[in-house]
């Protein structure tokens, strides 16, 4: 035996380390026909990467005081070696590591990754994505720009809303009555753990994926035909096959990337908001607070939600709901089918009608408030629950439905009823123009009625799926 | 439903045009990052005309090297004498005398260009006017009820606005005179709605006193403090433009020997 083997069996005696090799690589069987949107989940772990190894050396040279802080980051953009790469590397991994993360969950949605007996992958993402948005938050007032200080002040503040523990809980947070010196040491320490918490949870994510194999475009279960050998004739090694496609993805990734970093690092105030390039400053509010874009689609419902009974809590309870939501799709989803692709053409419609949702949400978020624009996030927001809550009505392929599934219904109907009650006869839509009114009015209506009640009616059918996998 | 996803969609880009209202039309300061004499020359003007109020003190002295100016000229001609080249370029002024003389400490330089864009900062620095009711005896039309004297008064001299009467109802400018009087008859004649409001702004701005330069002049001195407080903005920026583009020369290479190992691979998976 050679002496690299000898090692090797050294190893293997004390850690399974070629086992492990083995089962999630070399021998991890994954389906063929892997497509295009396959790329982001090894992307996604790239950019957790590339942003705890940058987060490092940025924390060596950062000052996390409110006094030193927004020098500190000057000083790492001048005089630090390397320090303006280091620095925009980070800021723009952050954008791109929610870009990369919603079209992995845009994929997981596609195919029906979070459908059984995925439930485990699909809701470790979830917490994932959650934790993610928390090291954000808490990332974006180091910096301590205006929009930093500004931003974590607004959103801080809606713990407030919470009745009776909300004002202390939100002094909790903060540690002072005002974000301040207390709040940023607190949220450095946070924003530098919680990227290792997301690597444990990546971990988690990975062993629950392997446990029941990877999904593919198709829906199809590889492991139904299997050869002689017990591997499945539609399979083919994780490794060398799919790390080799990963490396061509990883470097078209990397030339979006770095065209960003080295040319366009403030992507017009979307990466970099403008007001960050002035200090905090708690006397002087900006004239228009936005978060960061990849937040505004949430934003834009908590601020479309009105208040109501005197408190404030409502929007913030729809908001929290619009994240949870993600959480429960496995058990909203009840068609037959995985993919989009043998599902009925109204689980497609809607999802492409959640994506445009999404993106005009996002947009909202970003722009000052006027009477049209809350009409139009308001219905949007309607719809956004619409595609959560009336699933079990539009992917059910029988008429008899669950009680979950009446509970969801009949709070849908409760919210559009209310809303349409809102616009027209409790002075809601008073101050918008009335063609935005009578337009929001007609799609929230058809859009209850072809996604809510019609399917009930009459239940879409999923096409059968093959065998095998297509291509 | 096609329809509706074409509704939305064809909402958006209204909903984009309404987001670009209210801003104040700026000229375009047109600066040239590479070019170093203007740099220089920007520096000099800097430091003479506005680093007295305002600091620049995330930057240091001795980053001027990189655009010729050479240690000695920047400690002989630039720095008080005090300072070490390695400083940061901080000001003497106390932030309590400067609220006291200004209402406000004028603001630190080093990320204005940033901050507001490089034609705010030329735009503004053309866009002082005589106006009798603030405390320096000038206002600007980008920066209404500025703090500021206009200090590069001496080069430019000092203009004086020529205003204009709007007729607005709802928002909308219905018409536009050079006069109040005449404004208030055309709403008289135009049934004299209660809407009608009486806008005065500032058209455009006039010479009252010349200065030592001519307009183009004057323009080119501007141009190069915005230039110099670009560069001092972010210093990298023209470094990293370079290297960006062998960076991408690399990843394309990169790409081509990744894309042909790939299919190495799979040419047998069908």
């Amino acid at each position: 035996m050679s002496t690299k083997q000898n090692l090797v069996n050294w190893i293997d005696d004390r850690f399974p380390m070629t086992k492990v090799w083995n089962e999630h690589l070399a021998q991890y069987y994954a389906p063929k026909n892997f497509n295009f949107w396959y790329f982001f989940g090894s992307l996604a772990l790239l950019v957790l990467v590339n942003q705890i190894l940058t987060g490092v050396w940025l924390a060596m040279m950062y000052k996390p005081s409110a006094a030193d802080a927004f020098a500190s980051i000057e000083y790492i953009m001048r005089d630090v070696e390397w320090g303006w790469l280091i620095r925009y590397m980070h800021s723009t991994g952050a954008s791109a590591f929610f870009i990369v993360i919603y079209l992995h969950m845009f994929r997981g949605i596609l195919y029906g990754s979070h459908k059984n007996p995925r439930e485990m992958v699909w809701l470790f993402g979830v917490v994932i994505y959650v934790v993610m948005m928390a090291t954000a938050f808490m990332g974006y007032l180091l910096p301590w720009g205006q929009m930093s200080f500004w931003g974590a002040q607004v959103i801080v503040n809606l713990f407030q809303a919470i009745p009776l523990i909300g004002e202390e809980l939100s002094v909790w947070i903060r540690g002072d009555y005002v974000i301040s010196d207390a709040t940023l040491n607190r949220f450095f320490a946070l924003h530098f753990l919680l990227p290792f918490i997301l690597a444990a949870l990546v971990f988690l994510h990975i062993v629950a994926l392997h446990k029941v194999g990877s999904n593919n475009p198709d829906g199809v279960d590889i492991k139904k035909n299997k050869d002689e050998n017990g591997i499945p004739k539609d399979g083919i090694p994780f490794h060398p096959y799919y790390t080799v496609k990963d490396i061509v993805g990883v470097v078209v990734f990397l030339m979006f990337f770095a065209g960003i970093i080295f040319f366009w690092p403030e992507a017009n105030g979307y990466f970099i908001e403008k007001p960050n390039f002035e200090p905090a400053n708690p006397l002087k509010t900006p004239e228009h607070i936005a978060p960061v874009w990849y937040f505004t689609p949430f934003y834009a419902i908590l601020r479309a939600v009105p208040s109501f009974a005197g408190t404030q809590v409502w929007g913030v309870i729809a908001m929290g709901v619009s994240i949870v939501a993600f959480f429960l799709l496995p058990w909203l989803d009840q068609s037959n089918a995985k993919s989009h692709r043998y599902k009925g053409p109204l689980f497609k419609y809607a999802l492409a009608i959640f994506v445009v949702t999404f993106a005009i949400l996002g947009y909202l978020g970003v722009v000052s408030a006027t009477a049209d624009r809350t009409l139009v996030a308001q219905l949007l927001t309607l719809i956004y629950f619409g595609f959560f809550f009336l699933m079990p009505a539009y992917t059910r392929e029988t008429s008899d439905k669950t009680t979950m599934a009446k509970i969801y219904f009949a709070a849908m109907a409760i919210s559009t009823i209310a809303t349409l009650y809102y616009w027209w006869l409790f002075d809601g839509g008073a101050d918008g123009s009335l063609l935005v009114k009578l337009i929001v009015t007609a799609i929230a209506a058809g859009h209850f009625v072809i996604f809510g009640i019609k399917p009930w009616l009459k239940p879409e059918q999923s096409s059968p799926v093959p065998e095998r996998v297509t291509e | 439903m096609k329809k509706l996803i074409i509704a939305l969609i064809m909402m958006a880009p209204g909903m984009l045009h309404a987001a670009g209202g209210g801003n104040i039309s700026l000229e375009s300061a047109s600066i040239n990052l590479e070019n170093d004499a203007a740099k220089q020359r920007g520096a000099k003007y800097f430091v003479n005309y506005c680093l007295n109020c305002h600091s620049l003190k995330y930057e240091r002295w001795q980053r001027m090297q990189e655009f010729g100016i050479s240690i000695d000229d920047i400690s002989e001609h630039l720095m008080p004498a005090n300072a070490k080249p390695g400083d940061l370029m901080t000001i003497a002024m106390k932030t309590g005398d400067a609220k006291a003389w200004f209402g406000n400490p004028a603001p630190d330089l080093t990320l204005e260009t940033r901050l507001r864009g490089e034609d705010w900062v030329y735009t503004y620095l053309k866009s002082f006017y005589l106006d009798d009711s603030r405390p320096f005896g000038v206002n600007n039309t980008v920066f209404d009820k500025v703090g500021m004297p206009h200090v590069l008064w001496e080069l430019q001299g000092f203009k004086k606005a020529v205003y204009r009467y709007d007729v607005t109802s709802s928002g909308h400018v219905e018409q536009s005179f050079d006069s109040e009087a005449k404004a208030e008859a055309w709403i008289k004649e135009h049934g004299g709605d209660a809407e009608m409001k009486i806008q005065k702004v500032v058209d455009r701005l006039e010479t009252a006193q010349a200065g030592k330069l001519d307009d183009a002049e004057y323009d080119k001195v501007i141009r190069d403090i915005v230039t110099f407080m670009a560069y001092m903005a972010e210093p990298v920026k023209l470094e990293r433009q370079r290297l960006g583009i062998w960076v991408l020369l690399f990843l394309a290479v990169l790409f081509i020997s990744a894309y042909l190992l790939k299919k190495e691979y799979w040419k047998d998976i069908h």
